[in-house]
């Protein structure tokens, strides 16, 4: 190297180093706001957050974003700020800099959920005309919620070059509820606002309209009778809403009910064991998860498709085993079955907690099982949609079984006439084995459904016996569109009554009117009718 | 473990069983014993379920009790002897309760017990304490408005837990409106009276509370979060405090995860959900939900008796995901206080260790130390902390100081006149404005 070279080199070195001391001395406000992130103290974060956000620096939207999902570090002792990306690169957050590694004593910046809103409102902002559409949406909506007139500039420069119909339609809205709560909006300005919240109609807009304060006199009348046009529609919706969660509660009821009409509705088995089946059921695919969690990550998605078969085997197979060695030695005796089954399903339960401990698993969604969609006013989620299609499915099935296949036939012919079919060559004995385990393989299937909405301990199955037979009886004992019809009115009348009599007392309700109905119909809904009911 | 159990299912049967089960029980356990003579060690009694709906909670305080009897004949015992741990199982049945409490004083001779969980398990058992004179430690955040001599009371009373979360919320989430979500039983319906009385002296209207009820183990949470997010929009900040008790809560936050319910919207403060719960859950989606506290696995200490005694419990129970939790910092600090009452008077006579608790300092596992006071509670500092993805809680509030827990709610009016003071006025509700002790049978 020549030495003229590095002796410019050197002092090129001194003048940075120079430079990079003198910094500090020169620090804007967006950098000593970005120190504040290190004391550790929920104001300071505040101030920061409303200070970076609002400076016009490259580096506000990374910080930003970066602080709502936890990769904002800071360390206490030197005040320095880090950015960390997904990739694991880092940025020094107050230059924007790369830095090679983050120190250990530095810890993510905390939030509360104060700051969590001052977050997405500051984010709203500075995602306004992000390239992304659905980001764009997204900040409309947030602007809206937060509905700070700061943003008001920010809303109108992108409603002015936004040409997405539905974004726009956001932005309308966030504008409409900042000038609503601007103090010095004219009354047009108002009422129009009142006009694009009333034709929005939702709870949200209901709520920023009952929330707005005082108001000129003509925009208090517009926004009462927008008020009444918003509940009214909301009261029309609530009923659509009770009635698609009355299917879901229906269908869950179902589903658990289904196996115990197999082996109590056709077998005439009270089968007090059927929760734990179900029970059995969700902890295999707890078991199916954590081998898919711990080997094989990418399947997760998955691992329910992988339970429903495994539960069923597992399920279907336990209740062969108790069919063969318990319940055979007592058919045509029901006290005892009741007894022997129950005091099995005490030790069913026992067994397990002893295996998986007494306290709850954790069993996932997968992301197909997460989160909700909106139809018109209602929020549909995804977990009671597939449960309510999927129990529809099981149904289905089991339906086609009884009546298409050789077994079916065999079934049905040996809980109508056992010693007719015994003597037509029917080996009833495997036939009853094999019911059994049908009927306990189904509450395992229903316990798969059951993991996603329920806790996963080992008293899973006690809270759905009860209703289970509810619904068996309800429906008409050996009837399984009894079953289906008892189910799907149970749950519909008790999500009518909820709102009403409220949880406690509907369910009492609902009681009260099965045993009213059990007694002027004792055999259920459906009564099976001719000389295989009395035989 | 399981020959015990399939007792108390004989035990449910019949009356007879339940002889055969407490015979069997104590072949057992003299088989256990062996060959040491009885007035060796001191017997400790607990009295949690291990099976049954409550075995989910209570089986970890059983094993607390365990641990910390271990850690102490370590240490050489109590007064030189070694310390006996006595395990029955009262399967949460509630009068097996009773029945296992008589046994254990009766035929054990235990000289303290450890244990309960619901207040109803508590309320059956009180008879049998007084009756044979012996002491409960009662580890459980509970509804006050109690105060007996046999009983001592190391988890939260209402003015410990609820108050200061509702002081919280108010002054920091500017909440207006609220939502009181409990399931059906003594401890949410009374909370809930003491929470709506205190939020009518803030000045907060009728119309702005709204309160809900659930039945135990309650799964359909479809309705009431839609309920809730329709009560939220009426245009003020609005929050939910529940009381929902033991496995209805995994329903409940996944049906607010599934709605879209967020914390920074409607934050939902909980008093019976603790590290504990959350190991069933996934808490990415509840994030920012809070629950009041007087202790939390996260707390940094500096002393380091926190860290320390989650790494012994760790190493104990030979799991190093063991979680701790609040009810049983609780028996930690109760079982401290009952070694130095005895050691003070140098003896288990229950008359002379109840007269010694009232004024015994122990500390507790957050860097402070809490005092036994003359009504039998206990002072704690008060933690507010947020749901954290990984299923632990930040603490984002505490109070100044410890803070002392009143048997009796300053904010009803059958009980604000009232005090417990079993040290000068021998008398658990002395009314302060007539000058009399109500005595018993209130």
């Amino acid at each position: 190297m020549p030495a003229h070279l590095s002796a410019r080199l050197c002092s090129l070195a001194l003048a940075l180093f120079l430079i990079a001391f003198a910094l500090p001395a020169f620090a804007g406000p967006f950098e000593d706001a970005v120190a504040k992130f290190a004391n550790d103290d929920f104001s300071d974060t505040e101030e920061a957050i409303g200070v970076v956000a609002g400076s016009g620096n490259k580096l506000a939207f990374p910080i930003i974003s970066a602080l709502q999902d936890g990769r904002l570090m800071a360390d206490p002792d030197s005040k320095k700020v880090y950015v960390t990306g997904a990739d694991g690169k880092s940025i020094d957050a107050a230059t924007g800099e790369a830095v090679a590694s983050v120190p250990d004593s530095a810890s993510a910046v905390r939030l509360n959920n104060r700051l969590r809103r001052s977050v997405d409102a500051a984010l709203g902002s500075l995602t306004l005309q992000s390239p992304d559409v659905g980001t764009r949406l997204q900040a409309a909506q947030s602007v809206f919620k937060s509905h700070e007139e700061t943003a008001l500039e920010a809303v109108e420069a992108a409603l002015a070059k936004e040409s997405n119909r539905s974004v726009k339609a956001a932005l309308g809205e966030a504008r409409a509820a900042i000038l609503l709560f601007k103090s010095d909006a004219t009354e047009v300005e108002k009422l129009e606002a009142v006009a694009t919240l009333k034709a929005r109609g939702d709870q949200e807009a209901l709520a920023l309209l009952t929330g707005m304060g005082d108001q000129p006199a003509s925009v208090t009348k517009a926004a009462a009778s927008a008020i009444g046009s918003i509940q009214n529609s909301l009261a029309v919706w609530s009923m659509v809403q009770n009635a698609w969660y009355g299917l879901s509660l229906g269908s869950v009821l179902l589903l658990a009910a289904i196996g115990l009409a197999i082996t109590f509705g056709v077998m005439g088995v009270i089968n007090m064991a059927h929760g734990e089946m179900v029970m059995l059921g969700a902890y295999t695919t707890f078991v199916v998860q954590e081998v898919i969690r711990s080997r094989y990550p990418g399947l997760f998605d998955y691992s329910l498709l992988i339970a429903v078969p495994l539960a069923f085997l597992v399920a279907g197979a336990i209740g062969v085993l108790i069919e063969r060695s318990i319940i055979r030695f007592l058919y045509g005796r029901p006290l005892e079955t009741l007894l022997a089954t129950w005091g099995l399903s005490l030790v069913l339960q026992q067994a397990v907690r002893t295996m998986f401990g007494p306290t709850n698993r954790e069993v996932g969604n997968p992301s197909w099982m997460s989160g909700a969609f909106e139809l018109g006013q209602i929020t549909i989620t995804y977990n009671r949609l597939w449960i309510l299609l999927f129990t529809l499915a099981v149904f289905a099935i089991l339906l086609a079984m009884l009546r298409y296949t050789a077994l079916g036939l065999e079934m049905r012919a040996v809980t109508q006439n056992r010693r007719m079919a015994a003597s037509m060559g029917i080996a009833t004995s495997r036939v009853d084995a094999l019911t059994f385990g049908l009927g306990s393989g189904i509450a395992g299937i229903a316990g798969v459904a059951l993991s996603q909405i329920d806790n996963v301990s080992p008293n899973l199955g006690q809270s759905y016996i009860i209703d289970s037979f509810m619904v068996v009886v309800f429906g008409g004992v050996g009837n399984l569109w009894g079953t289906l019809v008892g189910a799907f009115t149970l749950g519909i009348a008790n999500k009518f009554l909820e709102p009403v009599a409220g949880a406690v007392l509907g369910k009492i309700a609902i009681l009260v009117l099965i045993i009213l109905f059990i007694q002027k119909r004792p055999r259920g809904l459906f009564a099976l009718k001719g000389r295989a009911v009395e035989a | 473990m399981f020959s015990k159990s399939t007792h108390d299912i004989a035990a449910s049967f019949s009356r007879r069983g339940v002889l055969a089960a407490t015979a069997g029980l104590l072949l057992g356990l003299a088989s256990l014993t062996g060959a040491k003579a009885a007035d060796d060690t001191i017997k400790v009694g607990v009295l949690h379920s291990l099976s049954g709906t409550m075995a989910i909670s209570e089986t970890t305080l059983k094993d607390t009790i365990l641990f910390l009897i271990d850690e102490q004949n370590k240490k050489g015992g109590v007064l030189g002897k070694k310390l006996e741990a006595v395990v029955v199982d009262p399967a949460s049945n509630w009068p097996l309760f009773a029945e296992k409490a008589r046994e254990l004083i009766t035929k054990d001779k235990v000289s303290v017990v450890f244990g309960c969980w619901t207040s109803v398990s508590r309320k059956s058992v009180l008879p049998v304490f007084k009756e044979l004179n012996n002491i409960l430690f009662y580890p459980v955040q509970y509804e006050g408005e109690e105060s007996e001599r046999n009983v001592f009371y190391t988890g939260a009373a209402p003015n410990q837990q609820a108050i200061p979360a509702v002081d919280y919320l108010m002054k920091e989430e500017k909440v207006k409106r609220w939502v009181l979500a409990g399931t059906d039983y003594v401890y949410p319906r009374t909370t809930n009276k003491i929470l709506e009385a205190y939020l009518k002296s803030k000045g907060v209207a009728q119309e702005d509370i709204m309160i809900n009820y659930t039945p135990f183990g309650h799964s359909d949470w479809q309705t009431i979060v839609a309920d809730i997010k329709k009560f939220g929009s009426a245009g003020k900040k609005t929050a939910v405090v529940s009381t929902i008790n033991g496995d209805a809560n995994v329903p409940f936050y996944k049906e607010l995860g599934n709605q879209g319910i967020k914390a920074k919207d409607i934050p939902v403060v909980a008093f019976s959900v603790g590290e504990e719960e959350l190991a069933g859950i996934d808490t990415k989606p509840l994030v920012g939900h809070l629950a009041a506290w007087n202790y939390f696995q996260s707390i940094k200490t500096k002393d380091g008796s926190n860290e320390k005694f989650i790494k012994d419990w760790q190493a104990y129970t030979k799991n190093p995901k063991r979680v701790t939790n609040d009810p049983m910092e609780a028996h930690v600090i109760g079982f401290a206080m009952w070694v130095k009452a005895v050691e003070k008077v140098k003896s288990t006579d229950p008359d002379k260790v109840i007269d010694a608790l009232p004024g015994i300092e122990a500390p507790n596992l957050t860097g402070g130390v809490s005092k036994m006071l003359p009504n039998h509670h206990i002072t704690k500092p008060v933690f507010i902390g947020e749901i954290k993805g990984n299923g632990q809680f930040d603490v984002v509030w505490k109070t100044p100081g410890l803070v002392a827990g009143d048997a009796w709610s300053k904010e009803l009016d059958g009980s604000k006149d009232l005090i417990g003071d079993w040290v000068g006025k021998k008398c658990g509700n002395f009314n302060t404005k007539t000058n009399k002790c109500l005595g018993s049978g209130s």
